[in-house]
């Protein structure tokens, strides 16, 4: 005798119930959920933002952002301008840096005119340009907020993946890669050459800092080749507006 | 009396070493090698799946009589991927930090035929009770693994254990390095974690013959 279960009546039923009972629970938490998640990830873009400008919690080794706490005044008390600059136009916005940089990339592969923020801060007398960029890892997006001077050296940078291999490509997020970066010059003879991630500069305690290249995360080619070529494509695009600063 | 029958109380032991999921039953082998360079990853699934594995046996073991045969597949997928959205989403909440260290690994628990492999066989067949402690025995053996083989594979290949530099400085040259040890980049690979759960399989049977299968 067939159960009850087996009829094609009941298992459609039971699969429209389950479809319709799980669908319900998942989207009930993703939107009650949806408000605390945004404001977490906004907190997180002025934790980086802050990072790359050297304003951290950082101990000996490790990479610690400035609290949540005290994120909202050390971001008012730090970041004195917000840019948005649009082809040869640069205008001030406060919320520059709820820019989403994947939707910008977007729109200019749709031949439209990408927005690009551009975050300045003060700290110690000294200015810093913060911009915001993205990329390609081995397995997923990889992205960076990097902090320049007037002459784009870079003076800190915060590097983040979304699924890079744990132990390998996933520690362009650790300290002593991040700190490699310090002290690079993003031009060459004037012009902008980008950093590029090597495997043969054999220089592991990165002391030239006039090379252009940065040490190489042993077993994590695809996503260091990921990482120059994000700051090649995208911090090129800042290159006319720092151009505009020697010119003032 | 204690708290578990003897037959409740193997539910736990067994998975954890003479029936273990990883070496003895060789399942869930793609996360063993895709996580395992780093101890802490291994950790945090390994927690992450006792908790995937001990909910979603119940919650099968509760649907049980209801769950028609010819789908029972998909409606056990849609169990263990609705547990998973869950824990991600809860995490991102509430703990943004810990939800951006695990990254992908929640997403890869869907892909744990470990978890599928205790629906079919344990808690399609048993009540919610046993079928939650099947799910935790095994859970634990599997993570017992994972710790096992990210441990060797983070101390051998990096020098670190949970990122604190154990061994000395490679760069600096300071403690074992200054004797002329040289991490072995090999174990950060996914090919040597499989050498290693090889290893471990090996130093099991050889220490328990009842486990080595007769030709």
């Amino acid at each position: 005798m067939s159960k009850r279960t087996d009829s094609n009546l009941y298992t459609l039923l039971f699969a429209t119930g389950m479809v319709i009972v799980v669908g319900s629970l998942l989207a009930f938490l993703a939107s009650s959920l949806k408000p605390t998640i945004d404001e977490n990830k906004r907190i997180e873009k002025q934790q980086n933002i802050l990072y790359a400008m050297g304003v951290n919690e950082n101990d000996e080794s490790s990479a610690i952002f400035v609290s949540k706490d005290k994120v909202a005044g050390e971001f008012s008390k730090y970041i004195t301008k917000q840019l948005v600059i649009q082809g040869n136009k640069t205008t001030e916005d406060e919320n520059a840096y709820l820019i989403d940089v994947k939707k910008q990339q977007t729109a200019e592969k749709e031949g439209k005119e990408r927005k690009l923020p551009l975050f300045i801060g003060e700290k110690d007398g000294k200015t810093f340009y913060i911009a915001p960029i993205r990329g390609k890892g081995l397995w997923d997006a990889v992205w960076a907020y990097v902090g320049m001077d007037e002459n784009m050296v870079i003076q800190g940078a915060y590097f983040d993946h979304k699924g890079e291999t744990a132990g390998l490509g996933a520690n362009i997020k650790l300290r002593f890669f991040m700190d490699d970066f310090i002290g690079e010059n993003l031009k060459k003879d004037g012009n902008f050459k980008g950093i590029a991630i090597s495997k043969s500069n054999n220089d592991p305690k990165n002391i030239d800092k006039t090379d252009n290249e940065v040490d190489a995360i042993a077993g994590a080619t695809i996503t260091g080749d990921g990482v120059s070529a994000m700051i090649k494509s995208e911090l090129k695009k800042y290159v006319p507006y720092f151009k505009t600063l020697k010119t003032n | 009396m204690g708290l578990l029958s003897k037959k409740d109380a193997a539910l736990i032991t067994d998975p954890f070493a003479d029936n273990n999921p990883i070496t003895i039953q060789v399942l869930g082998i793609c996360s063993a090698l895709a996580i395992t360079a780093e101890l802490k990853a291994s950790i945090v699934m390994a927690v992450s799946v006792l908790f995937v594995m001990g909910v979603g046996n119940v919650v099968i073991s509760l649907m049980r009589n209801i769950i028609p045969s010819k789908i029972r597949i998909i409606a056990q997928l849609i169990v263990v991927a609705t547990l998973v959205i869950i824990v991600d989403l809860v995490l991102k909440a509430v703990a943004y930090d810990l939800s951006k260290t695990l990254g992908a690994f929640i997403g890869l628990i869907i892909t744990n035929c470990i978890i599928m492999g205790r629906f079919e066989a344990f808690a399609l067949a048993n009540g919610p009770w046993r079928s939650f402690l099947d799910g935790i025995g095994n859970a634990v053996g599997y993570g017992v693994i994972l710790i096992l083989v990210g441990f060797f594979r983070e101390l051998l290949g990096s020098g670190t254990l949970l990122g604190f530099k154990v061994l000395g400085d490679p760069i600096e040259k300071t403690g074992l390095y200054a004797l002329g040890y040289e991490n072995n980049g090999f174990m950060l690979l996914a090919p040597m974690a499989l050498i290693v759960v090889g290893i471990i399989i090996w130093i099991q049977r050889s220490r328990n013959e009842a486990l080595i299968e007769e030709n």
